[in-house]
């Protein structure tokens, strides 16, 4: 099954390798990564699409969750959230109806024409993948000569939803008196 | 008071309490090194130059595997790194504290193929625990001092610093930081109380439980609390080959060695149990064997403090993420109060009896043949000798298989070898660094003749310091584990596996002015080995033993336990 996993990194030099070359390195999918900076300065989020089953969803948590500098792991997936993907296609718009039909799925699809050429426009759009993909699907036979795509990013819905957090959860048992080491 | 880089890593090192060193000089460390000369001594520290710095890694190892203190390696840049990451990758599988300092150009050359430039934060990425590139002087110290915490805290692993030939140049006022807070890095040392109580529950009512215990169990130090849980519950207990010497293997309870080598009993209680405890090991494939009918009619508690080892392998029944000691006291505690609850522990005398039968069906064997050596012999012999009380580290092969098996390592942090990694050339660097670390202990290095040929230049190290290894080198002639497989896997096709053609090796101990002793015969292996362990500084020990002797029992790769060759 696919999931969308957020990991809040301090942005240390290397810090893209390091989650990169985890998954490299234990045969995990990565397919689609997003990186940007947060409101904290040093502190990145990055926003990555997976599949697996149960077992190597849990192992991709863990394992990124073990790399020193994550300050987070949430599988999205898990929590009620609300993601978005933006894409920008150059689409065939050559002068009467095919320009016309485009600009009606513009409408439709609430995208945005950001350039206009003579037999071009390049198309700007937002939605879940789904959405996206449905765009695409329908501009296929149009002509789409250009196309890049952010892949997801993911925000939950509520603010203090109990996500999956696999950080600090050993504060709860801290009253627990034990002799020796820490 | 300003001092440059260079000066303030030495003075971290001190500040961390670390005293010995394993290095080797070059051009990018030419600083260090030069304040080492003007300043070890006052600050405490002393420097040993290996042969290679495959060494210096090595030696760092069995110094922390000899101590459960952080060891400390310094090597060059380029080859200097390049050649320390087998030391690093062995750390990282076994989980060993440890801080490698590496040389790199200047941060202006960095990017440019500089002369002995090498990516080494980018090359060790997937075998430390963290790296760090230094590139402001202003982070040294607070650098050195995260990666001193992270290596030795939560499941310990190497660290590697690089630090570019200018950050040791420039000069900056010294102040080392007293305490550290990363947020991105927290462990968890409780173990989860509710998981800790189901846990408790399932060991109460387990008929045929065995006690697994891994080189977790040495890494947080939980020897008496897994002694006591053991006699509490009356549990058979197993080690694997990182955790031998964590539970006595002269107990009463004790069933030795799990897995591909394991013993007969062991591994059938193991197979048969109805619930496996595993302290800190990791169902490595060595162990388990074929993963679908491993212990398939058992439940599986798994007490570790790297949450991403359970249920990585086995989907574990009974989780407990946390600290190995603190867990284990926590069951203990949580156990007294349900058995002043009223709670009882389940019989277990029909299950100590079928173990003793197995043992007694097959317990491990070894034959006499003539005059000639056997390796096994050898191995009882050092045991008899040195009352079982030696710290031994042992290189890859047969003769670390034998060792593991019959030495009896009763004293915990006595037993050094490389388990995940199986890198041959491990043993004697590796017990150059416990001797350093353990002056007062007998440090025995059991090598094959394939591994020693890959460190022997360290013959000269142990000579510089007069380090007083005893090396006892088990020369079959072979590479002797792969003659094995060829053997029984191959129909005896020995591929490259014979390695008769070799140095005289008294004479080449000789001549680096080490003491060396030879015995051939079976009559000669006590009074050798008792001659040469009782001579002072640093001796090597061959014994031309049996060419083609083999392990058992032995699992066959991939196959499932149960179905190991006995003979
Ligand atoms: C660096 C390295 N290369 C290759 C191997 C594969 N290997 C495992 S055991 C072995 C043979 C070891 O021979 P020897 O040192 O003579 O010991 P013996 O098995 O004869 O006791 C080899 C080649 C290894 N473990 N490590």
């Amino acid at each position: 099954m696919r999931h969308t996993i957020s990991l809040l990194v301090e942005n240390e030099y290397g810090m893209l390798t390091r989650v990169a070359g985890l998954f490299s390195a234990r045969g995990y999918q990565i397919d689609t990564l997003n990186v940007a900076p947060t409101l904290e300065e040093g502190v990145s989020r990055m926003t990555l699409t997976t599949h697996g089953n149960d077992h190597v969803i849990q192992q991709i948590l863990q394992q990124s969750h073990k790399i020193i500098k994550v300050i987070d792991v949430v599988d999205m997936t898990i929590v009620p959230h609300v993601e978005r993907e933006m894409v920008m296609l150059t689409v065939n718009a050559q002068q009467g109806e095919q320009r016309q039909e485009v600009l009606s799925l513009v409408e439709i699809f609430r995208a945005k024409v950001v350039d206009v050429n003579t037999d071009s426009f390049i198309l700007e759009m937002t939605g879940n993948a789904e959405k996206v993909n449905a765009f695409i699907e329908l501009l296929k036979p149009i002509g789409i000569t250009d196309i890049v795509r952010t892949g997801p990013v993911a925000m939950t819905r509520v603010a203090h939803v109990k996500a999956q957090r696999l950080k600090d959860e050993d504060e709860e048992f801290s009253e627990l008196t034990l002799n020796e080491k820490v | 008071m300003k001092m440059r880089g260079a000066r303030i890593l030495l003075e971290s090192l001190r500040c961390e309490g670390v005293k010995h060193v394993f290095g080797y000089p070059g051009g990018a460390v030419l600083h260090i090194y030069d304040e080492l000369v003007k300043h070890a001594e006052e600050l405490g520290i002393t420097h040993y130059l290996v042969r290679h710095e495959q060494a210096s890694l090595f030696g760092a190892a069995g110094y922390a595997q000899a101590t459960g203190k952080t060891g400390v390696a310094l090597v060059t840049s380029g080859p200097g790194g390049t050649n320390a990451v087998t030391g690093i990758a062995n750390a990282f599988m076994d989980s060993l504290p440890m801080v490698v300092f590496t040389g790199q150009v200047p941060t202006h050359l960095i990017g440019n193929d500089a002369f002995q430039e090498a990516d080494l934060t980018g090359i060790t990425r997937s075998c430390t625990k963290h790296n760090y590139l230094v590139k402001h002087v202003e982070d040294l110290a607070p650098t050195i001092k995260e990666a001193f915490h992270v290596a030795s805290t939560g499941r310990p692993g190497p660290v590697l610093v690089d630090l570019p030939k200018d950050m040791t140049a420039q000069e900056i006022e010294f102040s080392y930081p007293e305490t550290i807070d990363i947020r991105s890095y927290k462990p968890q040392v409780y173990g989860d109380p509710k998981a800790v109580r189901k846990a408790v529950g399932a060991m109460l009512q387990a008929e045929r439980p065995v006690l697994y215990i891994g080189g977790g169990a040495h890494a947080a130090g939980a020897y008496e609390e897994v002694k006591q849980l053991a006699e509490k519950l009356n549990l058979p207990t197993t080690c694997t080959l990182m955790g031998l010497g964590a539970f006595p293997a002269s107990h009463p309870l004790s069933l030795g060695m799990l897995g591909m080598h394991g013993g007969y009993w062991t591994n059938m209680a193991v197979n048969n149990s109805d619930l496996l405890i595993s302290i800190g090991a990791r169902f490595d494939d060595r162990v388990t064997g074929k993963l679908s009918e491993f212990a398939s009619g058992a439940k599986f508690i798994h007490v570790d403090i790297d949450a991403s080892c359970i249920s990585k392998n086995v989907p574990c029944d009974y989780p407990v993420v946390g600290d190995a000691k603190i867990v284990v006291q926590q069951m203990l505690k949580e156990l007294e109060e349900q058995l002043a609850g009223g709670e009882k522990v389940a019989s277990k005398v029909s299950w100590h009896d079928q173990i003793a039968a197995w043992k007694k069906q097959h317990p491990l064997w070894w034959k006499e043949e003539g005059d000639v050596i056997k390796p096994q012999y050898v191995i009882e012999e050092l045991h008899r000798i040195t009352k079982g009380q030696a710290v031994v580290s042992s290189d890859v092969g047969q003769h670390q298989m034998w060792t593991a098996q019959l030495y009896g390592f009763d004293t915990p942090r006595n037993w050094l070898n490389s388990g995940g990694l199986g890198a041959m050339g491990y043993g004697f660097p590796a017990a150059v660094g416990a001797a350093v670390a353990r002056p007062n202990d007998l440090c025995v290095a059991v090598v094959g003749d394939g591994g020693f040929q890959m460190v022997l230049n360290e013959l000269a190290t142990v000579k510089q310091y007069n380090i007083p290894v005893k090396i006892l080198l088990i020369n079959n002639g072979f590479l002797g584990m792969v003659r094995q497989w060829q053997e029984q896997f191959y129909e005896h096709r020995y591929s490259h596996s014979n390695i008769e053609v070799q140095p005289d090796f008294v004479k080449l101990a000789d001549s680096y002015g080490v003491a060396a002793f030879r015995a051939t015969k079976m009559n000669e292996v006590s009074h050798t080995l008792e001659k040469a362990l009782n001579t002072p500084g640093p001796v090597l020990i061959e014994m031309k033993v049996a060419r083609e002797e083999n392990v058992f029992p032995i699992v066959p790769a991939g196959a499932a336990l149960k179905d190991m060759i006995l003979s």
